[in-house]
C-alpha cells in the first residue's frame, strides 16, 4: 500500500495511469494476484456493499435494543418530501443509517475501513450511482480510489478507534468516500487529495466513546455524519474550493491528535457519551 | 495488510474484533480439533467478557465451531442451530494475569472423543492470534498453512522436520520453538507458504520424538 498521496500521484505520472489503477497495480505487486483478479475481488466488494443496503430489515433491533428501525423513519420522511436537506442528501443519510443499523443487528456488511463505519462509503457511492446512473465498473474503480486513500491513512495514522478515536474510523471512511465521489464526478488526483483532506479536517478530534462499549451509540448515527461530510467535501472541491493543508499532512495531524487523546476516549467505553448518566445507566444493564 | 483489509472484509456485524475475529477463532479451533464439536466450554476474558454479549461474540464463537465463515448470514441463529445439533455449550470467565483484552479459551470435545484446548485473541480487523494449544505456547495468526508439532526437546528433530518439508518443496514462512524445560516437552510452530499434504503430516508424526501433530490448512 502507498505511504502517501504524493506517492500515488507520482506513480500515476510515471506510468501515465489513473488513480484507481495506480492503487490496483501496487496491490497486485504486493499480493501477487493479477489485475483482473483484483478487479473482480473489488467488484465483489461493491456488490456486497449494495447487498448490505438492500438487505436492511426495518423491523430489526440490535441485541441491546438500542438501535434499529430508524432507517424506516428517514425513508418515510424522505418519501413524503419532508426532509429540508433535500432528496440527494436525504438518500445518503437514509442509506448510511440503514447499513450502520444492519451492522449492529448482525447483518452482513463490508468493513470500510471498519465495521463500525461500514455505512459511510456505500451510502455515498450508492446514492451517486442512483442519481447519476453510473456503471458497476465505475463504482469498482471508485472503491479502488477509496481503498488507496484508506491505505495511506492506515500507514500514516491508524484505522482503529482504539488507537486514534472515531476520527480514525468515521473520519477515515469519510475521507475515503469524499475521494471516491470526486473521482466519480471527474476530479483529478489533486482534487481527490483536496476532498480527502477537507473531509478529514472536518472530523479531526472526533472521539470514540461507545455507550456500554457497543458499536451502536453514537456509532450508528456518526455514519450519517461521515457520509454527509463526504458529500459536502466533494461538492466543495468540485466547485473549485481547495484545502490549505494537503491530505498527507492532515492524516499526520490525525495521528498526533489520536496520540493526544485520553485513553477514556479511545474505544474503552469510559469517557465521552459512555460516561454520561444515561450512558452509564444503559451500561449497567449489561453487567 | 492489503487494500482488501481497507475495503473489506465482507462480514456479519457488528464488530470486526468481537464478531468476525471471534468466528475465526471458533473456526480455527474446529479445524484444529479435526472433527465435529460435541462439547464446548467457552471462557471469556477482558473486553470479550465485558461487551461480548452485545457484540454477539458468543454466537460468533459457536458459529465458528460449526465451521461457518465470518460472512455467513446464519451467524445470528448459530446458538439455535448448535442446540439442534446437540452441541453442549457452557460459558465462563477466564482468569488470566495479563493477556490481550479480546481473549478466549475454548475447551473442546469432538464427536469421537478427541479433545483440544486453545487460547486465542482477536487482535483487530478480524485478524486473530492463537496463543496456546493444549496448555503449550503456540503463536500463529492462522493466515497460512500451519503445522503445530509437539515433540521431545532433543537434538536434530528440527532438522528432520525441515528436511521433510524440503523434500516436498514446502517453503517455511516462519518458525517458532518453545519448550517447557531443557530436554522436556517442546513445540514447533511452522507457518508454510504451501499447503502441507496428509502424507507429509503423517511422515512428521512417525519421526522419533514427535508426540503429536496438529495441522491448520488455512
Amino acid at each position: 500500500m502507498y505511504k502517501s498521496m504524493k506517492d500515488i500521484k507520482s506513480a500515476m505520472e510515471r506510468k501515465n495511469i489513473p488513480f484507481w489503477q495506480a492503487v490496483c497495480e501496487e496491490d497486485c505487486k504486493e499480493t501477487g494476484i493479477s489485475p483482473e483478479e483484483s478487479f473482480a475481488k473489488m467488484a465483489a466488494m461493491y456488490k456486497a456493499m449494495q447487498d448490505s443496503d438492500a438487505e436492511y430489515d426495518e423491523t430489526l433491533r440490535s441485541e441491546s435494543g438500542l438501535v434499529g428501525t430508524e432507517g424506516a423513519l428517514l425513508r418515510r420522511a424522505r418519501e413524503q418530501g419532508k426532509l429540508i436537506s433535500g432528496d440527494f442528501i436525504g438518500t445518503v443519510m437514509e442509506k448510511a443509517l440503514r447499513i450502520a443499523e444492519s451492522n449492529a443487528c448482525m447483518k452482513r456488511i463490508v468493513a470500510a475501513p471498519t465495521a463500525g463505519s461500514c455505512g459511510v462509503v456505500p451510502a455515498v457511492l450508492n446514492s451517486l450511482k442512483e442519481a447519476r446512473n453510473l456503471s458497476d465498473e465505475e463504482m469498482t474503480k471508485a472503491l479502488f480510489v477509496a481503498a488507496g486513500v484508506g491505505g495511506v491513512i492506515a500507514s500514516r495514522a491508524s484505522l482503529a478507534g482504539a488507537e486514534g478515536g472515531c476520527q480514525a474510523e468515521i473520519g477515515a471512511a469519510s475521507a475515503m468516500a469524499a475521494a471516491a465521489m470526486v473521482f466519480l464526478l471527474g476530479g483529478d488526483a489533486d482534487m481527490i487529495d483536496n476532498a480527502a483532506a477537507i473531509a478529514m479536517k472536518g472530523l479531526l478530534g472526533l472521539v470514540c466513546d461507545p455507550v456500554a462499549g457497543l458499536v451502536e451509540v453514537p456509532c450508528v448515527k456518526r455514519n450519517v455524519l461521515g457520509a454527509v461530510n463526504a458529500v459536502t467535501s466533494a461538492d466543495m472541491v468540485m466547485a473549485g474550493v481547495t484545502s490549505r493543508i494537503p491530505a498527507d499532512e492532515v492524516f499526520d495531524a490525525m495521528r498526533t491528535v489520536g496520540r493526544c487523546m485520553h485513553e477514556d476516549l479511545r474505544e474503552t467505553g469510559k469517557g465521552g457519551l459512555a460516561a454520561t448518566p444515561t450512558g452509564m445507566k444503559i451500561a449497567s444493564r449489561f453487567e | 495488510m492489503n487494500i482488501f483489509d481497507i475495503v473489506g472484509p465482507v462480514m456479519v456485524g457488528p464488530s470486526s474484533s468481537h464478531t468476525a475475529g471471534a468466528v475465526k477463532i471458533g473456526r480455527v479451533a474446529r479445524k484444529l480439533l479435526g472433527e465435529e464439536v460435541s462439547e464446548a466450554e467457552i471462557l471469556f476474558y477482558g473486553s470479550f467478557l465485558a461487551t461480548g454479549k452485545g457484540h454477539g461474540t458468543d454466537k460468533a464463537i459457536v458459529a465458528g465451531l460449526m465451521g461457518y465463515a465470518s460472512d455467513d448470514r446464519r451467524i445470528p441463529e448459530s446458538l439455535t442451530e448448535a442446540r439442534k445439533r446437540g452441541m453442549q455449550i457452557s460459558y465462563g470467565k477466564l482468569e488470566l494475569a495479563d493477556a490481550h483484552p479480546n481473549t478466549v479459551k475454548l475447551i473442546l470435545k469432538g464427536v469421537t472423543g478427541r479433545t483440544l484446548e486453545i487460547l486465542a485473541s482477536s487482535v483487530g480487523g478480524g485478524r486473530i492470534a492463537v496463543n496456546e494449544i493444549d496448555g503449550m505456547p503456540a503463536t500463529f495468526g492462522a493466515e497460512l498453512p500451519t503445522l503445530v508439532i509437539h515433540n521431545e526437546d532433543k537434538p536434530g528433530l528440527v532438522a528432520h522436520v525441515t528436511a521433510l518439508l524440503q523434500d516436498y518443496s514446502i517453503n517455511i514462512a516462519t518458525m517458532q520453538l518453545y519448550r517447557s524445560g531443557r530436554g522436556d516437552q517442546a513445540v514447533m510452530v511452522i507457518e508454510c507458504d504451501q499447503s502441507v499434504a496428509p502424507p507429509v503430516t503423517e511422515a512428521v508424526k512417525t519421526l522419533p520424538g514427535v508426540n503429536g501433530v496438529v495441522y491448520y490448512e488455512g
